[in-house]
């Protein structure tokens, strides 16, 4: 176990490393800050001076340097528009984020758990063909649309729900659902071919045998061990979810990390929009390595391999 | 335990329960091809209406009729014949920009595709092949990049860039490149072991040669596969980041952009949005359907 833990530490380090490295190289690679910065008729002198001043002249691994140094520190400099620091703005912005996401994970496993244990208990059945339907629609579904149109038909036609906002648990509904709806689709897979594979098993057989209840055996055999793999993708579709959650909120005007993020993208403030690109991926990075030692621990055999 | 006797029993009740579901599986396999087939055939029919927008548009995407403004869908009260999906907030004709919207999000996808998967192959052969160092940095950057959402990563760099055409291709198809390398990587992992990879170098191949002539082609299927079905992905993501303003800009008509803008007007006129996002959903939905049957035809032994 201690061995496990410490190779994935070691690949915890690589990673952030290199997220560090892609967050920089965004701005200061790809894009430079100073043309970014002053306005498009300044001289070639001015040009210079901001370089200087900035510290864009010395070498880009000194700058990699300070960069690193002072995010280590949450330190991104600060908005180059509400001159608050960077950092504050985006963590004040977090919460929303949060609570979407975990919202829109609850409506995904509320839809795929069911749906998922159904289909594949029943095979090629009527529901098994309609999961598959749904699922092959779902993951063709631009949620930014479904979006528009629950706020269509919901929110302009039935006044039923609020178009945006956040606050009651009416802003709620239509923004988790999106989000659900487009993770479910992938979920429901997984728990099917995992219950699958499972009642295909020796130890079910055997539970059969000594005459357990089928009920018992899906749910406490079957379930438990497809959980294993159903907990590790959606761990490592985590990011996949924050992604989603980021256009879910664009669509909703949900107050969050990803519409500051746009709104400073629109005003070009990099140092937020930074901020927000590392954190997020830290958040994911964690994530996925706090799944994989879970799993590490839920089964021995995955400790061992790899 | 009694566990051998048990096994046997088990074994032979398998056998006999499994016939009839292996050719009810042909069946299905069948079925699930002519799907494919019919996916193919529509995706046919969108690229041939996004290359003859021109001929095939009833109005000009762009010529603005302020008399005509949020004319609704031609069933509806107030519509026209003239205008069968309606016009849009200052009177341009709605069916026009969907076809010619399709041009944009086709061409985007297609090439930013085109980019990806080669970056990928080219990365995921590197990787499986020699391994050692090679495997360990690629895998490593692989990691990384799949650490960011997909949307996060290309946000990121279309704000540095600023939005057009090419940049979108350049930057969807350089952030889209770990999903074929991580697939091709652990495929050429698998090949190198074969006995007409070993053979070939025990003749003194050399490694280019093995790479692209022996290994190579053995995995035309998986890439074509991933290829498809990821031309619906960077639809979505294109229309995405045009929706936000920051893609293909107005007011050349694209999906994403008519949406955002029809968003504005969904209070009153619910059609601007819906349609181009509808143009959407079925582009994708049909790729979906076509590479689900390709996987199928190609690669029958893959998993779902």
């Amino acid at each position: 176990m201690r061995r496990y833990l410490v190779r994935q530490a070691v690949q915890l380090v690589v990673v952030i490393f290199g997220i560090s490295v892609l967050a920089f190289s965004i701005l200061h690679v790809i894009g430079d800050p100073v043309t970014l910065l002053l306005p498009q008729n300044a001289g070639k002198e001015e040009y210079a001076r901001y370089k200087h001043l900035m510290g864009l002249d010395q070498p880009i691994w000194v700058q990699y340097w300070k960069f690193a140094s002072r995010a280590v520190q949450g330190d991104f400099g600060r908005s180059w528009y509400g001159n608050a620091p960077a950092f504050r703005l985006v963590v004040d912005r977090m919460p929303p984020t949060i609570y979407l996401t975990l919202a829109g994970l609850g409506v995904a496993l509320l839809i795929a758990l069911p749906l998922g244990i159904l289909a594949a208990l029943k095979r090629h059945s009527f529901v098994d063909t309609l999961c598959t339907l749904l699922a092959v629609a779902g993951q063709a579904m631009p949620i930014f649309w479904l979006g528009i149109m629950l706020i269509i038909i919901f929110a302009v036609r039935l006044r039923l729900l609020p178009a945006s906002g956040y606050g009651t648990w009416q802003n709620f509904v239509m923004p988790a659902f999106c989000l659900g709806a487009f993770l479910a689709p992938i979920t429901m897979r997984l728990v099917r071919s995992g219950i699958i594979e499972v009642m295909n098993m020796e130890f079910i057989k055997t539970a059969r045998a000594k005459g357990v209840a089928e009920r018992v055996v899906v749910v406490k055999h079957a379930f438990r061990n497809a959980c294993i793999p159903v907990v590790t993708v959606l761990g490592l579709q985590f990011g996949q979810l924050l992604g989603g959650a980021f256009i879910t909120e664009t669509v909703f005007a949900w107050p969050g990390v990803a519409t500051l993020t746009v709104d400073s993208i629109r005003n070009q403030d990099f140092p937020v929009v930074q901020c927000a690109v590392v954190l997020l991926a830290l958040i994911i990075v964690i994530v996925n390595a706090f799944v994989d030692v879970l799993v590490g621990m839920i089964d021995p055999r995955i400790r061992a391999g790899a | 335990m009694a566990i051998r006797p048990g096994a046997t029993v088990t074994a032979v009740g398998l056998e006999a329960a499994a016939a009839p579901d292996a050719s009810g599986a042909e069946w299905r396999r069948l079925g699930r091809l002519r799907w494919g087939l019919a996916g193919g055939v529509l995706f046919l029919a969108l690229v041939m209406s996004a290359l003859l927008a021109p001929v095939i548009s009833p109005h000009d995407p762009l010529t603005v009729d302020i008399r005509h403004r949020m004319v609704p869908p031609a069933w509806m009260d107030g519509g026209t014949r003239e205008h069968i999906l309606g016009t849009d907030q200052i009177g341009r004709d709605l069916l026009s920009r969907v076809i010619w919207g399709g041009r944009v999000s086709l061409l985007v996808g297609i090439s930013a595709v085109l980019l990806s998967a080669t970056i990928g192959v080219l990365f995921g052969l590197a990787a499986g092949y020699f391994s050692g160092r090679v495997d360990w940095s690629i895998m490593t950057l692989i990691n990384v990049m799949l650490t960011f959402p997909f949307v996060l990563l290309a946000l990121a760099v279309i704000a540095v860039l600023g939005p057009s055409v090419p940049n979108m291709i350049t930057v969807l198809g350089v952030t889209g490149w770990p999903i074929y390398a991580r697939i091709i990587r652990a495929e050429t992992l698998a090949l190198r072991e074969r006995e007409f990879v070993i053979a070939a170098r025990a003749l003194g191949t050399s490694h280019v040669r093995i790479v692209f002539r022996q290994i190579l082609p053995n995995l035309v299927s998986p890439i074509v596969v991933v290829a498809t079905l990821q031309i619906a992905q960077v639809i979505i993501l294109e229309s995405f980041l045009s929706f936000l303003g920051l893609g293909v800009q107005p007011p050349t008509a694209a999906w994403g952009n008519m949406l955002g803008e029809g968003r504005v007007y969904m209070l009153n006129s619910w059609w601007i949005a819906a349609f181009p996002g509808l143009a959407i959903f079925v582009t994708t939905l049909v790729i979906n359907v076509m590479g689900n049957g390709l996987r199928d035809w190609l690669d029958p032994h893959m998993k779902q």
